[in-house]
């Protein structure tokens, strides 16, 4: 069956990236992400315990990326103004430890457009990998994301 | 910090966790301040229901995060998170506990690295998977 909302011209926008934005990481937002997870570990709560570990002080946990948004590439699709959405799964992969003060830069790039017959009709997955990189030019993060619209 | 683990000391088989949840709607709206994610399903109850859900749900990203404290603690101080992967599958809702489990698939030897390949998951009470997933974590070797 032919795809009635990604078809040849939709998949054209594969490989579009987003804005990209950098954020400054605050301790303070770091030890609020572990807390709203209920994660103690003192790596992500407690600088002067996390000082005496091998990474020299506090680090992020590996989910405080999620709340260093960059805008998704706009993605236009033949779709119904009132879809709904879905936050289908994530992939990490984490090369370099973030840390308070680090300066994060984000982009993300539209990697895979899909369609598929759902009960409730096509839904279509979007796939969406972000990187995040710090000031020194090291990647430390990608995120591969995968939004449902139907 | 908790006792470090170490690459000689798992199998394929190793239990990681249980690492338990309650979350509460609280715990919610901590999540959305914290992330910046205010997707109403996950504090407006009348918003939820309209949108054909039994009322606010868990952000998937929130059960991402309680998966990856799962295998932060595994690793330990001297361990890496390497990947994580996490599909969702089910919903979960605020008043019902749920529970974080692993189990050790592989390891392996890579450029040096003592690789750990896990096999991950989320169920709820009624023992359903509704959020699998999967992680890999550097360990420290004694032999090293």
């Amino acid at each position: 069956m032919a795809n009635k909302i990604v078809d040849e011209e939709a998949k054209k926008q594969i490989g579009t990236v987003g804005e990209a934005r950098t954020y400054e990481v605050e301790r303070g937002a770091i030890r609020r992400f572990a807390e709203a997870i209920g994660d103690p570990n003192p790596l992500f709560n407690d600088e002067q315990r996390a000082r005496k570990t091998r990474f020299g002080g506090m680090i992020a946990p590996p989910t405080f990326c999620r709340s260093m948004g960059s805008p998704i590439p706009n993605v236009k699709l033949n779709m119904p103004a009132q879809f709904r959405g879905l936050d289908g799964g994530s992939d990490w992969e984490y090369f370099e430890p973030i840390r308070p003060g680090d300066r994060i830069t984000v982009q993300s790039k539209l990697v895979d457009l899909r369609e598929s017959e759902g009960r409730l009709g096509p839904m279509v997955f979007i796939v969406i990998e972000t990187s995040y990189t710090n000031q020194f030019g090291e990647l430390c993060a990608t995120q591969r994301s995968t939004a449902i619209r139907y | 910090m908790a006792k470090q683990i170490y690459f000689e000391d798992v199998e394929p088989g190793f239990e990681i966790g249980p690492l338990e949840k309650d979350p509460t709607t609280q715990q919610l709206v901590k999540y959305a301040g914290a992330s910046g994610d205010f997707y109403q399903i996950h504090y407006d109850k009348d918003f939820a229901i309209a949108n054909k859900l039994p009322g606010v749900i868990l952000h998937g990203a929130l059960k991402n995060g309680f998966l990856a404290q799962l295998m932060t603690d595994f690793a330990g101080e001297h361990g890496w998170l390497s990947k994580l992967s996490v599909q969702y599958r089910g919903m979960d809702v605020p008043g019902v506990k749920i529970v974080c489990k692993g189990r050790v698939v592989r390891k392996r030897v890579e450029n040096g690295r003592h690789l750990v390949d896990c096999e991950i998951w989320l169920e709820n009470a009624k023992g359903e998977k509704t959020t699998p997933g999967s992680a890999t974590v550097v360990l420290p070797s004694r032999a090293a």
